[in-house]
């Protein structure tokens, strides 16, 4: 058959592992080819049902209880708030679709955001850029993003800096800032506008777009908290 | 709790019984509470979760009947790509998820890694510790048994009744 060398490629190219050039050529191909198209029409169809069917079985609430006992009864190993950061840690979530809607998009952002905020608190190094002053945060950052952005005095409120460090969001460049509030540890990512914000998974947060910049703010401490943070950055020159 | 829901999920997908999936999980944390300084920072805390429970279901008693044949299913001949399309419509879901039930495991978690986790042929390649050829190559096997199992159920009328032909 005329098309074997496609049709090869055809399971490469709905798991979205075909190089960029090969995709192209592919994409390419199917506006051509009747048949490559309805096979990979077909095989989007198949790989969207399998996702969907295979989110079938959910823990029960009692055996929930007794996994989240498990993991707070152990003694703590090398970092002392890292189970405190894994019960708070977000119930992760499938992206079902091929083709992701705004909405899946944005979800799939504070999924990653989620897991950024866990992975970095569990790492020996959470942030690259150790400083509570901000006069050392922000320069450390300039030259590393192509956007600048302002950090809130905190003298007076809860919070403390932390530090900071490098994140990619999405495939782009993007500031990570940890903060401390009390036993509780907040990340703010910032990230160039153009993105969708809405909702986190199951931490507490928030997003918003200022100055042409995209806020995310992660964190197991209250909604209160994350408010309060969100108005001195909103405020910070 | 961070990743109960789709570890949960998985390992009830790969043992096929709630109370060794409780076990497995269970083992999982246990293992992840304490060798977490093995984990490396920048690395994917997911997918380190999911080949904590992945080995851990190797070694447990389905786990081991499971992966016995894995080098017949390896080879096992499945009949060439059907040229049907399937027209699936969210009402197949029980029969999508009968077909991943038939499927062996060695297809099985390729396939939910790949599909529903929407791991990276790489990430995969890494937790099986398998080349990523292989990988390749069960994924396709995998999707043909599935696709296979569905034109077959659609062939059978008590099965699956389409409404036309």
């Amino acid at each position: 058959m005329s098309c074997e060398k496609w049709q090869e490629q055809l399971d490469a190219w709905v798991d979205g592992e075909l190089p960029p050039d090969g995709a192209r050529e592919f994409r390419e191909h199917l506006r051509s080819c009747a048949e490559c198209s309805a096979a990979a029409l077909d095989a989007a169809q198949l790989k969207r049902a399998v996702a969907h069917a295979a989110v079938r079985y959910t823990p029960s609430q009692e055996f929930r209880a007794r996994i989240a006992g498990q993991i707070q009864s152990k003694p703590r190993p090398r970092w002392a708030w890292w189970p405190a950061a894994l019960v708070a840690a977000a119930v992760l979530l499938v992206a079902a679709g091929l083709i992701l809607t705004a909405r899946q998009q944005s979800r799939r952002t504070w999924q990653e955001v989620s897991d950024l905020h866990v992975t970095d608190l569990a790492s020996a190094t959470p942030v690259e850029v150790v400083s509570s002053d901000r006069h050392t945060v922000k320069p450390w950052f300039q030259g590393k993003l192509p956007f600048t952005f302002n950090l809130p005095e905190l003298g007076g409120s809860d919070f403390t800096l932390v530090g900071g460090r490098m994140a990619f969001l999405d495939g782009a460049p993007a500031a990570h800032l940890l903060f401390g509030v009390r036993k509780h540890y907040v990340s703010v990512f910032i990230a160039k506008a153009g993105r969708s914000g809405g909702e986190p998974a199951s931490f507490n947060g928030t997003s918003w777009t200022q100055g042409g910049l995209r806020y995310y703010v992660v964190t197991d401490a209250s909604p209160a908290d994350v408010a309060k943070l969100e108005e001195l950055l909103k405020a910070a020159k | 709790m961070p990743l109960l829901e789709p570890l949960y999920n998985f390992a009830h997908w790969l043992t096929q019984s709630r109370e060794e999936a409780e076990d497995l999980v269970q083992e999982t944390y246990a293992k992840a509470l304490k060798g977490f300084g093995t984990f490396q920072p920048g690395t994917n805390f997911r997918a380190w979760m999911f080949r904590i429970l992945r080995n851990s279901f190797l070694t447990s008693r389905s786990g081991l009947k499971a992966t016995m044949p894995l080098e017949d299913a390896e080879e096992a001949q499945l009949l060439p790509a059907s040229p049907e399309t399937l027209a699936l419509g969210r009402e197949d879901e029980e029969l999508v998820r009968a077909a991943l039930e038939q499927l062996p495991v060695v297809y099985r978690e390729v396939i939910l890694l790949c599909d529903w986790e929407q791991m990276s042929y790489g990430d995969i390649a890494a937790m099986l510790g398998v080349p990523i050829g292989t990988v390749m190559s069960r994924i396709s096997r995998a999707r043909r048994a599935v696709r296979q199992f569905l034109v077959a159920a659609y062939r059978i009328p008590d099965v699956k009744k389409k409404s036309d032909k």
